[in-house]
């Protein structure tokens, strides 16, 4: 087998991604099916009114939710694989030249789908778990009859079974066209790590210019850093704000799964960015300096765009509730109007800047603790 | 002055401990330019990473100038790290994402060297300053990695199979080049080789085996990199 189970293992990414859409998607998913079965139980003009907004709050959550997460999945599953492959050019550029062809590799990469499947079951049960309860707190008034949770096994389909394939099937088909190269090349690792060259040159103290790199070098970073902001941004600032507006379970889901995937997409994101500069941090240890200049040569570059990313979920999250009001509940009356919370904005940026300087903190003593020994061992 | 007693390494746990260093004292003059000399797993590789500070010693002392290093706190070997040491391995170890210059500006910073381009023109390549590290032959990148380690104005200069990777034409010329800069420069330079025609080059030759240091020798004429058989 090319692929361990500890590779798999580092994919707990796209397992909670996974999770998190899954048990979002199948909860609201399940709700609008089954409110089809009470529809014609509501008679009055308050109840057909309140089953619509239901019906729409429902399909919105889904889309925006699941879009979202499933997006992310996509680029975690094509980033996974092409750090696997960087990681692992030399091994399987001897398989290429001990004569194996690029499919007969490629197709063991089917096994990332693992923890799609993982992820996606494990969410699909819990959604059910929870069903009962969001089915009360989205009906608590009593507007509507009540609405009995029952098994789709369609939905179980497209929940599991399709995206578990799908993402395996993504795996073998991103990993082939990765995987175009010749097997000398692969051995000599120049296939896939191509240097990012400077476009102007600049005359900027060492620490600056490796700050700088990094950040050339790894773009597609850049991204899981604005985006795991984002997401605490949008998502927290949202829970906070929607209290009047839905249910607190809804609001609770919603800061949890920010959270969560803020904190998995951030940890990938850091981690990613250590480990590719392993040899990096060790010669500047090597050379003197302390574990503080290396973290920020290291680490620095990404922080304007965590800012950005907080700017930009703060932005979305108004923008995304002021369409809620305004188009999906414009129909009802007493829905208060939204407006945008700045102490709220102001506890959220507060929190952010200690959690984020609190993960580069904790990689910063990471890098005291690299041995320099492990450069003599290349 | 460095000054090496009773140094003791192993590795690995009680139930498998292999001792590489056992107990070795050597003292190293100001400006000496020494060469360790020993087979694969002779323990001088090792010898050379504990002496500069890259690895504890088990037990035993290193004196830089009175100032023990085994006795030293972890922000205190980066201050000894940053002041003291140059380091050239046989790998480069080169940083990808930085031309030339750049890669060399690493040890100029830390020593606020200004100057850092002379010893750019020093190691005979000012036309190739803008190139990045996979644009360079091994020598190339070898003559970068020594400007690096010389550019931080170190006292001592380690070296570990400098010219491990390399042919012999430029085998010598890097040779050449590092005695040169050192004559020029007055540091230190100890070189860990299995190489015992590069040993002529040493004004002292250390030799190893398991672990042990098992002969010294001083070098009345050393030779030139020309001037030795590869």
């Amino acid at each position: 087998m090319i692929i361990n189970l500890k590779d798999i293992y580092k994919m707990i990414g796209i397992l909670v991604v996974s999770f998190c859409a899954v048990t979002v998607c199948a909860m609201f998913f399940n709700y609008y099916l089954d409110l089809a079965t009470i529809e014609r139980l509501c008679t009055t003009e308050l109840a057909k009114l309140f089953f619509e907004a239901q019906r729409s709050n429902a399909k919105v959550v889904c889309a925006v939710s699941g879009g979202c997460l499933f997006f992310t999945a996509i680029v975690l599953l094509c980033f996974y694989i092409g750090h696997y492959i960087d990681t692992h050019q030399t091994q399987l550029g001897i398989l290429k030249a001990l004569g194996y062809s690029r499919l007969s590799v490629s197709k063991h990469f089917f096994v990332f789908g693992l923890p799609v499947l993982t992820g996606t079951a494990l969410g699909y049960g819990c959604a059910h778990l929870l069903m009962p309860m969001l089915y009360e707190f989205q009906n608590e008034d009593g507007y509507l009859p009540n609405t009995p949770v029952s098994f789709h096994f369609g939905l179980f389909l497209f929940m599991v079974v399709i995206p578990t394939i799908f993402f395996s099937m993504l795996a073998v088909g991103y990993s082939f066209f990765k995987l175009n190269t010749s097997a000398l090349r692969l051995i000599r690792e120049q296939s896939v790590q191509k240097v990012v060259t400077a476009k102007k040159d600049t005359d900027l103290p060492f620490l600056r210019e490796l700050e700088k790199s990094n950040v050339r070098q790894k773009k597609s970073l850049l991204f899981f850093v604005t985006f795991a902001v984002f997401c605490f941004a949008a998502m927290t600032q949202m829970s906070v704000s929607m209290n009047d507006l839905s249910s607190s379970m809804i609001a609770v889901m919603t800061m949890m799964i920010g959270m969560v995937l803020a904190a998995v997409t951030l940890w990938i994101a850091t981690t990613s960015v250590v480990n590719a500069n392993r040899k990096t941090i060790t010669m500047m240890k090597v050379f003197g300096y302390s574990a503080n200049e290396c973290s920020r040569a290291v680490l620095s570059g990404y922080r304007p765009f965590a800012y950005f990313g907080f700017a930009l979920g703060t932005v979305y999250q108004y923008a995304l509730l002021k369409i809620m009001v305004t188009v999906v509940f414009k129909d009802f009356e007493n829905v208060p109007d939204y407006e945008f919370d700045v102490p709220v904005m102001l506890v959220c940026l507060a929190a952010f800047v200690i959690l984020y300087e609190a993960i580069m903190f904790a990689y910063t003593k990471q890098m005291e603790k690299l041995s320099v020994k492990e450069i003599m061992l290349e | 002055m460095i000054k090496i007693q009773n140094i003791y390494k192993s590795y690995g746990n009680d139930g498998s401990k292999t001792e590489i260093l056992k107990g070795i004292s050597l003292d190293i003059a100001d400006g000496d330019f020494v060469v360790i000399l020993g087979a694969s797993g002779s323990g001088k590789s090792t010898f050379l990473n504990v002496i500069s500070g890259l690895e504890n010693a088990d037990s035993g002392s290193i004196l830089y100038d009175g100032e023990d290093i085994c006795k030293m706190n972890g922000s205190e070997t980066t201050r000894f790290r940053k002041d003291t040491i140059g380091y050239v391995f046989q790998q480069y170890f080169l940083l990808p994402g930085l031309n030339v210059d750049k890669n060399v500006k690493m040890g100029a910073d830390l020593a606020q060297n200004k100057d850092y381009r002379k010893l750019i023109e020093a190691v005979g390549l000012t036309d190739k300053l803008k190139k990045y590290p996979g644009e360079l032959s091994g020598g190339e990148q070898q003559r970068v990695s020594i400007a690096r380690a010389l550019a931080k104005n170190p006292k001592v200069l380690y070296l570990d199979e400098p010219t491990g990777a390399l042919d012999e034409a430029t085998g010598r010329s890097v040779l050449q080049l590092l005695c040169t800069l050192q004559k020029e420069l007055h540091f230190t330079m100890v070189m860990v080789t299995h190489n015992q025609n590069i040993a002529e080059m040493a004004d002292t030759v250390i030799s190893m085996n398991s672990g042990h240091i098992v002969g010294t020798r001083h070098n009345d004429n050393p030779k030139s990199a020309y001037e030795i058989d590869w």
